[in-house]
C-alpha cells in the first residue's frame, strides 16, 4: 500500500481467522497505523486486496469498527461523549435519518459496560485519556461490529483503563468478532492475543503469538532497536 | 422607542433589516462547520477568489451574484482538488492562486471608469442599496443551503469530527467536503451584497466561534450562532443609520462585541469563569482549547 510518495507499507499477505485478536507489533513508522487504515479503507491500496469472509470490506457497511489513537482525535469538537458513541449507530440508520431513543439507550449501555454511566452528557474533554478511550471503545460496540481495528489504545493509559479495554477485547473475540490491534505494549501481547503481526514497513512475520512472537522475530522487526527489547521478561520464556 | 422604529419607515431599511436577519442565519448556520472543521482560512481564500466574477458581472451590469457563483463554484472544486492530492502544501497554493484571483479582479476593475466608488461599494458591501429581489434570491438560496445542512448534519458532524471513521462506514467523505465548500461559497457569495467581500469572513467565523464558546454540543452551537449573527446584523444596522457609519463594518463590529462578550462572560469557556475557578482552587477540565490539546493525559480525575 502507497501513502504520500513512499510505499509505507509493502507486502503484507496474512489470513486471520475470525474471533482471533491480532498484535500488530513493530518499531514507530513501522506501517501500524497505516495498516490498520488501510484495512479501514481511509488509505488508498497500492495493490493488493483486503476481505473479509471473502467479501471486500467495502460491503461489510458499518460493521467495521475504528478507534483511533488519541492524537487524531478533534478533543475541541463540540460533541459529548453520547453523541460520540451514537455516531456509531449513524450507517444501520441511513442517510436522512436521526438517532432517536433505541440509539441513545444503546450508546448508554455501551458506555455503562465500559463504566462510564452517568457521564454520557459530558463533553469529550472531560474525561481522562483511559476514559476517552472507552468512549471511542464504546462507540466501536454499538456498531454491532464484525472487525475491531485499535490503533495503539494503550498509550498513556494506565493500569485500569488497560483492564476494562482487555476485557472488551475478550469479549469482542467471544462473541466472534476479530480484532486489530496495533500496540507498542510488548509485555501484554502474550496475555491478550492469540496472533501477531510483525512489521517493519513490510511484514516481518505472521501467525499465532505463541509460535510468532519469537526474540528471533523481534529483532527482525526492530532492528538496531533490539537491545532496548531484550530487557523485556517474556524473551526469557521464549523457545 | 423611535430610536428604533424611525429607521423602519424607509423601504430600504426594512430590506437591509430582512436581508441581515436571513444571510446573520445562514452564516452563522455555515460558519459552526468552518469553525469546527478549522476552515476559516479557506473561507477567506474563497471569499477573495470570488472577487473577479464579482467585478466581471458588475462590469456586465448583471446581478454580481452571477458571477460571483460562477468564480465561488470553481474556487471550491479547485480548492476541494487541491486538497486531495498531495503535491503541494495546500495552505502555500491556497495563498498564491487566491490572492493573485483578486488581483485580477482589482485589475480588472481599474480598466473602467468611476474605479474608487465601486471598488468600495464591491469590497465592503452595500447593504442599503438592495433590491427587494435581492432579499428574495438570498431568502431563496439560504433556504436551500439550510435544507442542505439539515439533511446531512449527521453526515457533515461525523466526517468533521471523524473523517477515518466516516470513510470506514462507507461515507463519500470527499463528495461531503466538496459540498461543504460549496455550501461555504454560495454563503459568502449572498453575503457579499450585505458586508463586502473583505469582512464576509468575520460575519461567518465570528459567530460561530461566540457561539462555540457559549456551548458544548453542536445544535446548541448552530442555534446560538445563527442567533447571534442575525442580532449582530439588526444592531449593527441601528448603530449604523444612527451614528452614520458604514453599515457592514459596523455589523461586523457589532458581531465582534458579542463574540468579546462571550469570551468574557461564557458560562465555563469564558475568562472570569476561568479565574473564579482558579480563585475556589477547582480544577475543572472545562476549558476549550480551541487547538484540540487536549488534559489529563492518562490521569483519572
Amino acid at each position: 500500500m502507497r501513502y504520500g510518495h513512499n510505499l509505507a507499507l509493502c507486502e503484507v499477505t496474512a489470513e486471520v481467522p475470525a474471533g482471533s485478536v491480532v498484535g500488530l507489533i513493530g518499531p514507530n513508522g513501522s506501517g501500524k497505523s497505516t495498516l490498520l487504515k488501510a484495512v479501514a479503507g481511509s488509505v488508498p491500496l497500492a495493490g493488493g486486496s483486503v476481505t473479509f469472509g471473502g467479501k471486500p470490506l467495502r460491503e461489510l457497511g458499518g460493521r467495521v469498527a475504528y478507534v483511533p489513537q488519541r492524537e487524531e482525535v478533534n478533543w475541541g469538537f463540540p460533541v459529548t461523549a453520547l453523541d460520540v458513541v451514537m455516531m456509531g449507530r449513524y450507517r444501520a440508520l441511513g442517510w436522512l435519518r436521526w438517532p432517536g431513543r433505541a440509539e441513545r439507550r444503546a450508546a448508554e449501555a455501551a458506555l455503562a459496560t465500559l463504566g462510564l454511566e452517568g457521564m454520557a452528557g459530558r463533553h469529550i474533554s472531560q474525561f481522562s485519556g483511559g476514559q476517552q478511550q472507552r468512549i471511542f471503545l464504546a462507540r466501536a460496540m454499538v456498531q454491532e461490529p464484525v472487525l475491531v481495528l485499535l490503533d495503539e489504545p494503550f498509550t498513556g493509559v494506565d493500569v485500569q483503563n488497560r483492564r476494562v479495554f482487555h476485557e472488551q477485547v475478550r469479549r469482542f473475540a467471544r462473541a466472534g468478532v476479530t480484532v486489530l490491534v496495533a500496540t507498542h505494549d510488548l509485555d501484554e501481547v502474550r496475555s491478550t492475543t492469540t496472533h501477531v503481526l510483525l512489521l517493519n514497513r513490510r511484514m516481518v512475520a505472521f501467525g499465532r503469538t505463541a509460535t510468532t512472537f519469537t526474540p528471533a522475530n523481534l529483532r527482525a522487526a526492530f532492528g538496531g532497536q533490539v537491545a532496548v527489547f531484550e530487557q523485556v521478561p517474556v524473551f526469557e520464556e521464549a523457545p | 422607542m423611535s430610536w428604533f422604529t424611525e429607521p423602519l419607515q424607509y423601504g430600504f431599511m426594512q430590506r437591509a433589516m430582512l436581508e441581515v436577519v436571513i444571510i446573520g442565519a445562514l452564516c452563522g448556520l455555515v460558519g459552526c462547520f468552518v469553525v469546527v472543521r478549522g476552515l476559516a482560512f479557506i473561507g477567506d481564500a474563497l471569499a477573495h477568489a470570488v472577487f473577479p466574477g464579482v467585478v466581471l458581472s458588475y462590469i456586465a451590469g448583471q446581478s454580481i451574484l452571477v458571477g460571483a457563483f460562477g468564480f465561488g463554484t470553481l474556487t471550491a472544486l479547485g480548492i476541494g482538488l487541491l486538497s486531495r492530492s498531495r503535491r503541494v502544501s495546500e495552505d502555500t497554493a491556497i495563498g498564491v492562486i487566491f490572492a493573485a484571483f483578486f488581483a485580477l479582479g482589482v485589475v480588472i476593475l481599474s480598466r473602467q471608469g468611476g474605479f474608487r466608488r465601486d471598488l468600495g461599494s464591491l469590497l465592503f458591501g452595500n447593504i442599503l442599496g438592495i433590491s427587494t429581489q435581492d432579499v428574495v434570491v438570498t431568502a431563496v438560496i439560504a433556504g436551500v443551503v439550510g435544507l442542505i445542512v439539515a439533511a446531512l448534519l449527521k453526515e457533515f458532524t461525523l466526517a468533521a469530527f471523524d473523517p477515518v471513521m466516516a470513510r470506514t462506514l462507507g461515507y463519500p467523505v470527499f463528495g461531503l467536503d466538496l459540498l461543504l465548500l460549496l455550501l461555504v461559497s454560495a454563503t459568502i457569495v449572498v453575503s457579499l451584497q450585505t458586508v463586502g467581500n473583505i469582512l464576509v469572513l468575520a460575519l461567518i467565523v465570528t459567530p460561530a466561534a461566540a457561539a462555540r464558546l457559549l456551548t458544548d454540543r453542536l445544535l446548541r452551537m448552530i442555534g446560538l450562532s445563527m442567533g447571534i449573527a442575525a442580532a449582530a446584523g439588526v444592531s449593527g444596522l441601528y448603530v449604523s443609520y444612527h451614528a452614520g457609519t458604514a453599515a457592514g463594518a459596523t455589523v461586523v463590529l457589532c458581531a465582534t462585541v458579542l463574540f468579546l462578550a462571550a469570551l468574557v462572560f461564557a458560562p465555563n469557556h469564558g475568562l472570569l469563569a476561568g479565574v473564579m475557578h482558579r480563585r475556589h482552587g477547582r480544577h475543572h477540565a472545562h476549558h476549550y482549547h480551541p487547538a484540540g490539546e487536549e488534559h489529563g493525559g492518562g490521569q483519572a480525575r
